[in-house]
């Protein structure tokens, strides 16, 4: 668990940055999950304490915010456009395609680790709708049919 | 500084960089540098073009040419035929229809472009956005010079009332009078902030701001920092738009570093400075409130008002909060006078406004129009109709606070209050096109999906009220919808409207209003005839097998609960009562044989 032990130590740097900074909570917290990937309880209770706030302020900023996971995700993270412009275009079908492959459901993560399925919000790239994207991989003006290939790609790395 | 003869500006916006831009800036270097072109050729990536559909765009200078879509292996061409023997790739350039083959099409001759005024995009494009001196080449911050040596904090605000500008976040408050009341407060610290929390779906413009021309913002935050008294400005940025926020970064170090952000500006004794917060993912901190409990590191709730932000905002000090667009309007402003300002647009919506167009229409992309310039302009001029000649059904303003607009409305002209008549709103200015094979239920059900999953909780009207109203389309779109259902809907819409907190609550049932409102014979199918006359919504299609089957057994075999039977090379039929409408039929089907009703 040297990782881990390193992973602490730099989430201990970034706090002493942040400390004197007013409202450095979510700053703080975007950072813990660069770090650890997702921000668990055990990243909270550190944040806590070296912020000064409770647990509970934390914990409820945390939930709050839609971009931190309090669980790990896979290591290819998917993410199908629902916002109007793909949808009218067809992205659920794309998003249901990707979970029919998968086995898994919109915010689901493989067993093996390996895929996190989500549905995003807007990603601004309405020219190229439907869009999704994988990690930073932009896939654009999809069709259903391509997900299979697309995924064997990914499998195969 | 160095003279070159040719200048390649190739689109770093999001839309090009996704398909593919960076890869080709690097090659166009490559190859220019192998042709011994590199002192002559200079490769800039600018912001958004705009006309994203056709991405990746190049255009090539002192020409002007126009190319799109243009691959890797393009480049070379480019290189080799118009930089290094002067004749353009007509093969390469853009086409607005199939027929112009020669056409050698320059911005000002696209039709896309030609209506267009760029106010709040004019540098767009055009300059390289992580280079201080091109926005300074281009007039940059001589407006905050103008007004820090020439003009007390009372002549700017006034120049911004008479400008008549209102917010272009989607209220439409006067950006002049919010500036007033913010002066008015007595603190030792206040703050102005810009919304960049862009989070309508659909809606692309403050990223492209933010993207390719930083400096537009930066200046005008410190004019109006100036203007209220404030030293320190934020900018609140979705975590979502990663280009935007490292250009701003890098724009704000620059600025720094020229002295135009720090202590004692051009001289002056005035101090400016300002930070970025990122978003994380809640479309609720667009709202002001919301948003600056979120700078300051809590949920983002909001709370009510007043007091209002110019009394007690962020950190509990007077602070203004204004949208991108706005400020990249306000340079100009205070350059070229509130005059001039109000020449463009209508008398109660000066100036222009940038829409990202999006959906079933031709020419996606960021548009820019005066106020008052009609829908159907924007969508059939700019937008070059709607593919594939199918017939355009509404066009949806405002996101998930705004409505759908049918077309015979479309010679509306485009204003704030023009459009909060008609049920809809400007919104920030996302603007999708729908044809006739959306379902305008679905639509309806679609934003209150948004809306159930953004509503922060706090209000109950929001929080359960905008959940019975999704319980109830889902209902209806699957076929279960009930008499009564429609004025149950209409009762919900008109309580959360008036009861919400905060903006978001107030306006999420306005797609059910206006679809209600213009498309009330599409939810009586569904409710009455249990049918969706766009053949959208699943559960509600029957399918059927016509006589252009051929006996392949092809759907047969992919029809997972064995629902088709028929003999080989006989026409086969669909048990319906079987049938899961999955589709997977009709998708297979090597001979359109197979229709959905």
């Amino acid at each position: 668990m040297s990782d881990r032990n390193e992973m602490f130590e730099k989430l201990a740097k970034v706090i002493q940055d942040h400390k004197e900074q007013k409202g450095a909570l979510m700053p703080v917290l975007q950072e813990a999950q660069n770090i650890f990937g997702c921000v668990s309880e055990d990243v909270q209770k550190v944040i806590a304490e070296g912020l000064g706030v409770t647990l509970s302020e934390v914990y409820g900023v945390a939930t709050f915010y839609s971009q931190f996971s309090l669980q790990p995700k896979g290591e290819y993270v998917c993410g199908v456009c629902l916002g109007t412009a793909c949808y009218v275009k067809g992205s659920q079908a794309v998003l249901d395609k990707l979970c029919e492959e998968l086995e898994i459901q919109p915010g689901d993560t493989t067993k093996d680790g390996k895929f996190t399925v989500q549905a995003t919000r807007c990603l601004g790239a309405c020219g190229l709708a439907p869009v999704m994207m994988i990690n930073d991989d932009v896939f654009g003006r999809l069709t259903p049919a391509e997900i299979p290939s697309i995924l064997e790609k990914y499998k195969a790395m | 500084m160095d003279l070159y003869r040719a200048h390649v500006l190739v689109c770093g916006g999001t839309g090009c960089t996704s398909s593919g831009s960076n890869e080709l800036i690097k090659r166009f270097e490559e190859q220019i540098a192998k042709h011994g072109l590199d002192k002559e050729v200079k490769v800039v990536r600018t912001g958004c073009f705009g006309l994203c559909e056709a991405g990746p765009v190049v255009i090539v200078y002192p020409e002007g040419t126009f190319y799109s879509r243009i691959k890797v292996e393009d480049v070379d061409t480019i290189v080799a035929e118009h930089l290094l023997k002067g004749r353009i790739a007509q093969h390469l350039v853009y086409k607005e229809k199939e027929e112009h083959e020669d056409a050698h099409l320059s911005l000002d001759d696209i039709d896309f472009y030609r209506d267009q005024r760029r106010v709040a995009l004019r540098n767009c494009g055009v300059i390289d956005p992580e280079n201080i001196d091109e926005y300074i080449a281009f007039d940059g911050y001589q407006a905050l010079a103008k007004v820090l040596t020439e003009m007390s904090p009372e002549d700017v605000i006034n120049e911004m009332i008479k400008s008549g500008l209102r917010g272009r976040g989607g209220g439409g408050f006067p950006t002049g009078t919010k500036w007033k009341f913010a002066a008015a407060s007595k603190a030792d610290q206040k703050y102005i902030i810009c919304n960049a929390d862009e989070g309508d779906p659909g809606a692309f413009m403050d990223r492209s701001i933010l993207e390719g021309d930083p400096h537009s913002v930066i200046e005008a935050m410190a004019i109006g920092g100036y203007a209220i008294g404030a030293s320190e400005g934020y900018v609140y940025v979705r975590a979502e738009y990663p280009i935007a926020v490292k250009r701003l970064q890098l724009a704000i170090d620059q600025a720094r570093e020229y002295g135009l952000l720090g202590k004692n500006i051009f001289g002056t004794g005035f101090d400016f400075d300002m930070y970025i917060r990122l978003g994380a993912g809640a479309f609720v901190c667009g709202e002001e409130t919301a948003l600056m409990r979120s700078i300051e590191g809590k949920r983002g709730e909001p709370t009510p008002k007043p007091p209002f932000p110019a009394v007690r905002g962020l950190f509990d000090k007077p602070s203004n909060i204004n949208n991108v667009e706005t400020y990249a309007n306000i340079p100009q402003i205070i350059l070229k006078g509130a005059d001039w300002f109000t020449s463009i647009g209508t008398e109660k919506s000066p100036g222009t406004k940038v829409f990202a167009l999006g959906g079933k229409i031709n020419n996606t992309g960021l548009v820019e129009v005066p106020m008052g310039t009609p829908l159907r302009d924007i969508i059939y001029k700019i937008g070059g109709g709607i593919p594939g000649g199918k017939a355009f059904k509404a066009v949806q303003t405002g996101g998930p606070s705004g409505g759908c607009i049918p077309a015979d409305l479309l010679d509306t002209p485009i204003e704030y209050d023009t459009l909060t008549a008609i049920g809809s709103m400007m919104g920030s200015g996302g603007m999708i096109v729908m044809d006739e094979d959306n379902c305008m239920v679905d639509i309806a059900r679609f934003f209150l999906d948004f809306t159930v999953d953004e509503s922060c909780g706090k209000c109950t009207p929001c929080r359960i009220g905008t959940k019975r109203m999704l319980e109830i389309l889902e209902r209806i779109t699957e076929g279960k919808g009930e008499e009564g259902d429609i004025e149950k809907l209409e009762a919900l819409a008109t309580n959360i409207k008036s009861t919400a907190l905060c903006g978001l609550g107030q306006t999420a049932p306005n797609p059910v209003l206006s679809t209600l409102k213009y498309f009330r014979s599409e939810y009586e199918a569904h409710i009455k005839e249990k049918r969706c006359p766009a053949h959208h919504c699943q559960k509600l299609l029957n399918y059927e097998i016509t006589d252009k089957c051929r006996g392949c057994t092809a759907c047969a075999r992919v029809c997972p609960v064995n629902a088709i039977t028929g003999n080989v090379k006989e026409m086969h039929t669909i048990d319906t009562t079987k049938c899961i409408k999955c589709g997977s039929c009709m998708e297979k089907c090597r001979f359109g044989a197979i229709v959905k009703n």
